[in-house]
């Protein structure tokens, strides 16, 4: 029978975690984030999981790649400065083609800022933070009954691509206190595990451009490295070719498969003369605007931030003659909206930075300002 | 219909828990959507605590309190920085032992503002023994002044949400500030 629950979307992301199979945590506590660890630590041992709490972030962030070549779906939770700390590592997840899922609820920033307000200034970070050519997948949830799913299809998306995931969340999904419903029969993807054969190819291409994923301990004798490797995992760096052939494979398991990655929701876009784009806590903002507006008005909530759903923004602004993001950073997601858009619409900008979550009427007052009919 | 309300005083009495509740009673007993929200400072304790609560029939789409229709004071510094929010005839709860409404009377005479007083730190004291309850207190009363949860889904949130334990006390804490407001 399905269960209802009053809680924080932190508690939610770590029942989430649990029910995705979640069975390895390593982390370092921080505001506003610190409910996923805190809850994870009391409820991992009674399923047979394991929490760490590590030294910092950077200790962190490789705990949980390690924890997954050890064979356990793994996650770490953060914000901002723990992020920034990970990224050597994340860039080494990538490279390895582990999956693991990063939380990060968003607070305002740069540097250490406002650990109690909401942000989302980070976006751009999960796509760009590590150093390289790489696909990120990133989830944006904007009620805590999402981030409970998100996290569990962050979990599905990084065993069905062997990639790491990234929850965006931010400071308002990560504490209010909503309704969630669990259902009894929730979809999983459990890791694939190769087959112990003669000659067998760690990192060969196949289903969906990866490849099943041993554990340390089964006797595959598998080189796991950060540099580039042949698809036997042997180092083989002055290769151009070694190097094109990993890497376009890398993003491309990711890239072919945007259609069944990205995922939106739509509202009233297509006779719309202004349509709204936002992801994340903002959502709730621009839900509420669109209904309180009496000129046509139409909206897209993007739940995959990364891949960045091009197609999908494109059709769904094709008749509009102006488009407005809403988030709260000064200009990041915006300038991926204005290049999805080609030039058919003019896209405008509302960046709310100081922690608060922008409110129905200063998105009203931005429409206004905007014009249309 | 969408209600808004605040319930605000120093940290560490409880507000958050009574917002809590009040969400907890409309969205899992009262078959109503509730959104809970609060705002707090780096710091532990002391200082002002917030707590917003938004209880209506259908969906919640913008989470926070923009004007509460209800405000609940459990200390003077939040009744002083908080009532100027409070919406034209809303509803204005203190708690008299730790606020003086003398200080707001020009704002609650201008904007009509009904006013009751439920004297819920001096109830748990008096008649549970146990100050730290006064929260469960002003919940008891904010039932039964506001109706705006059922006094139903307040003892199972109640339930829900106490200390194993400590059940029955925090049930009587209710049923005296349900009883003040009688």
């Amino acid at each position: 029978m399905a269960e209802e629950f009053f809680i924080q979307g932190n508690e939610a992301c770590a029942k989430g975690a649990i029910a995705a199979g979640c069975r390895f945590f390593a982390g370092y506590p921080i505001t506003p984030s610190t409910e996923i660890a805190e809850t994870l630590a009391r409820e991992l041992p009674k399923v047979g999981g394991s929490f760490v709490q590590m030294e910092d972030e950077i200790a962190s962030a490789g705990a949980i790649i390690g924890g997954s070549w050890g064979g356990a779906k793994s996650m770490t939770a953060t914000s901002g400065p723990g992020i920034s700390l990970m990224q050597e590592n994340i860039g080494y997840a990538f490279m390895t083609e582990t999956p693991i899922v990063f939380v990060n609820v968003q607070r305002g920033s740069p540097s250490t800022a406002q650990p109690t307000m909401a942000a989302q200034g980070d976006m751009m970070q999960a796509r760009w933070g590590s150093h390289g050519d790489y696909e990120p997948i990133a989830l944006s949830p904007s009620s805590v009954q999402e981030f409970f799913d998100f996290t569990i299809k962050a979990f599905n998306l990084a065993e069905e691509y062997r990639v790491p995931v990234f929850v965006m969340a931010d400071e308002v999904i990560g504490h209010m206190r909503e309704k969630i419903v669990v259902e009894d029969n929730i979809e999983i993807v459990p890791r694939k595990r190769p087959e112990k054969v003669d000659g067998h190819i760690p990192f060969e291409n196949i289903e969906n451009g990866t490849t099943p994923m041993p554990a340390f301990g089964d006797g595959f004798n598998i080189h796991v490295t950060g540099l580039t490797h042949d698809e036997r995992g042997y180092p083989d760096t002055n290769n151009p070719e070694t190097h094109d052939t990993l890497i376009q494979r890398i993003c491309d398991k990711i890239l072919n498969n945007k259609d069944k990655i990205c995922s939106i929701k739509s509202e009233n876009c297509e006779d719309a003369d202004i349509v709204i784009v936002s992801y994340g806590a903002p959502v709730r903002s621009v839900v509420e605007a669109v209904r309180r507006c009496d000129r046509k008005v139409g909206y897209i909530k993007i739940d995959t931030p990364w891949p960045f759903p091009d197609e999908q923004i494109a059709e769904l602004t094709a008749n509009a003659k102006d488009v407005l993001v809403v988030e709260m950073n000064l200009g990041q997601m915006y300038y991926e909206v204005d290049r999805a858009c080609k030039k058919n619409s003019n896209v405008h900008l509302l960046g709310v930075i100081g922690g608060l979550l922008p409110t129905p009427d200063e998105i009203l007052e931005k429409i206004d300002e905007i014009g249309g009919n | 219909m969408r209600t808004e309300i605040r319930i605000c005083g120093f940290g560490g009495q409880g507000i958050i828990l009574a917002g809590i509740i009040l969400g907890k009673s409309a969205s899992l007993f009262d078959e109503k959507e509730a959104v809970q929200t609060q705002s707090y400072g780096p710091e532990a304790r002391g200082g002002a605590s917030k707590c917003e609560v938004v209880i209506s029939d259908g969906k919640v789409d913008y989470p926070k309190v923009q004007s509460p229709d209800i405000l609940v004071a459990m200390s003077n510094e939040a009744l002083m920085k908080y009532i100027v929010d409070l919406k034209d005839e809303g509803t204005l709860i203190v708690d008299p032992g730790t606020t003086d409404v003398e200080d707001v009377k020009d704002f609650i005479e201008e904007h009509n503002i009904k006013v009751y007083e439920a004297p819920a730190t001096k109830t748990a004291i008096d008649e549970i023994g146990l100050k730290i309850v006064a929260n469960i207190v002003m919940v008891g009363a904010i039932t039964k002044i506001t109706k705006v949860i059922s006094k139903e889904a307040a003892i199972k949130a109640i339930e829900a949400s106490v200390p194993k334990g400590t059940e029955e006390k925090n049930i009587k804490a209710f049923e005296a500030g349900y009883a003040l407001a009688e």
